[in-house]
């Protein structure tokens, strides 16, 4: 069954189907819909919807559910993104199972609510504080942002961490067809670590991110970075369009990806060889990808809706074998094909960019 | 990409809701399609424009910066996009409130007086379909079947009362066109 869903709500309903029944948030522009969705939804599967007084106690409580062992999420935009990086730590210390989305807006600051990708460096190099990662996912449809949510519980569960799911405000409110007719089997791996009372497990369940004696805080950071690596070997993911013989490579993700897929049509109707590779996991980055096309690659050309922080991850994972440019829109704009068009004929006749 | 069609009025005039109608049909009928709406501090009286791309393949960019096709509803959305149309298109306006000229002979242009029109039905919340009607007669992207089975999904049930009022409005602006087409013709 195919239906015209919002991002927002695509999103919500993907969260159901994975078998997410608490959420805990609390109201913001561009994401308002995702909270509507999940008010009127989780109640008709048994599950809970609480509006919580602010952002903070909201990852707070996702911290509590998780160590209990459910599946919980919350989600926010911006300024309530930047209010939870405390509690996004203790989640990734406490290695507790837990989905985060962010519908991204103009920053910094109060900002506005018109659409940006001005979070990516905190959601993948950190934010909050403490030696973290995420794992975090930029859907670029509405359809995969419902099968995103399916793939972010299963990964937080596989790993115990924290996954973000990230995409830029406009997602949220662009409809588009959702085919619901899928799989709705739910598979939650046992939980043997959470705190479910001494009835149900042997033994005392700890959960707990304050190790006040360092060499047990570096026992856990080892743990961790060794967690860390493996993701990073196994779960990079990209997706790529007319890569084969490209010359002129962009790098985008979100909804920047689908301009540039346009833009990259247009580019080889003027027969300029432009190719685009779409990160679909922010971190693990896809270097593995991009450094295999550097040999063959004229120049790289990022599009973000940012100043430019997407092209540091594109840097170091071309390390220096060919030029990475950036074209960015800011404060809320939206790249235009038309303006990156131009960016990729002005490389093809060896511009250097802006 | 069969169309690219941007919808530019002022809150209150059903710009999305005519949007989400015609994604809705779009569907119905198989197409791939993508409606983004454009977003902002929103009211009654402040800009409210929505762009529908509808293709018989993927969509890549679901933006609308080029469109095939322009409804205008008021005189501000006239002089802010009309530029943008491509050579060729098609331009729709209202015009019971776009009172500029418009500036373009290489687009064809389609004056309905959707106010007026709707008025005279005793329906003035209807004026946005009679212009859906006449984008349904001049491109033939859905037919008007599947957009009156879409009334019954998009409108919340509490208007399903409106739905004749309605279904007589996407006619009557079908009618329009077709009486515009004969003098194009002649």
């Amino acid at each position: 069954m195919r239906v015209l869903m919002k991002g927002n709500e695509a999103i919500g309903e993907g969260a159901v189907r994975a078998g997410c029944r608490y959420f805990f948030g609390y109201p913001i522009t561009p994401q308002s819909e995702l909270t509507h969705y999940l008010a009127k939804r989780l109640p008709e599967v048994g599950g809970l919807f609480l509006q919580a007084e602010s952002e903070v106690a909201s990852i707070n409580m996702v911290y509590g559910a998780a160590a209990a062992g459910a599946r919980v999420m919350t989600s926010s935009s911006g300024p309530g993104i930047s209010l939870m990086q405390e509690g996004l730590s203790y989640l990734a210390g406490s290695e507790l199972p837990s989905v985060i989305v962010n519908l991204m807006r103009g920053g910094p600051g109060l900002g506005n609510i018109a659409p940006s990708q001005s979070d990516y460096f905190q959601a993948v190099k950190g934010g909050g504080h403490g030696d973290y990662h995420m794992i975090v996912l930029a859907p670029n449809t509405a359809q995969e942002m419902l099968d995103t949510m399916g793939k972010a519980f299963d990964l937080a569960d596989q790993y115990r961490n924290p996954v973000m799911v990230m995409a830029d405000g406009i997602m949220g409110q662009m409809m588009e067809a959702v085919d619901l007719a899928g799989d709705t089997k739910i598979e939650i791996p046992p939980k043997p670590w959470a705190t479910t009372g001494m009835a149900h497990h042997t033994g005392k369940n700890v959960i707990n991110s304050c190790l006040v004696i360092p060499e047990e805080m570096e026992e856990l950071n080892l743990r961790l970075e060794k967690k860390y690596k493996v993701i990073s070997q196994k779960e990079q993911a990209c997706d790529q369009y007319m890569l084969a013989d490209a010359d002129i490579v962009l790098v985008a993700f979100g909804l920047v990806s689908r301009i540039c897929m346009s833009a990259v049509e247009k580019a080889r109707a003027m027969g300029i060889k432009a190719g685009l590779i779409r990160p679909i996991t922010l971190w693990p980055f896809p270097t593995e990808l991009i450094e295999k096309t550097a040999d063959k690659t004229r120049a790289y050309l990022t599009v973000e809706m940012n100043m430019g922080q997407m092209i540091e991850d594109v840097r170091l994972a071309v390390r220096g074998r060919a030029p990475v440019f950036h074209y960015g829109r800011l404060g809320g704009m939206v790249p235009e094909l038309k303006d990156v068009l131009a960016e990729i004929k002005n490389l093809h006749e060896g511009g250097t960019g802006r | 990409m069969m169309e690219a069609i941007y919808i530019a009025g002022h809150g209150g005039q059903g710009t999305l809701s005519t949007g989400q109608l015609l994604a809705n049909a779009c569907l119905k009928e198989g197409k791939f399609v993508a409606y983004l709406p454009h977003y902002g501090v929103e009211k009654r009286g402040g800009v409210s424009n929505c762009g529908v791309t509808i293709s018989n393949q993927q969509i890549s960019s679901p933006f609308v910066t080029e469109p095939t096709v322009l409804i205008v509803m008021n005189n501000l959305s006239l002089e802010r996009y009309e530029k943008a149309v491509v050579p060729g298109g098609l331009l729709i306006t209202n015009s019971s409130l776009v009172e500029n000229a418009v500036t373009r002979n290489d687009v064809r242009v389609v004056p309905i007086a959707a106010n007026e029109e709707a008025e005279r039905m005793g329906h003035p919340m209807v004026a946005n379909n009679i212009i859906l009607g006449a984008l349904l007669e001049l491109t033939g992207v859905v037919s008007v079947e599947t957009v009156a089975d879409s009334l019954k999904e998009v409108l919340p049930e509490r208007h399903h009362g409106k739905i004749p009022a309605n279904l007589q409005a996407l006619e009557r602006g079908a009618a329009l066109a077709r009486k515009h087409k004969l003098v194009d013709q002649r």
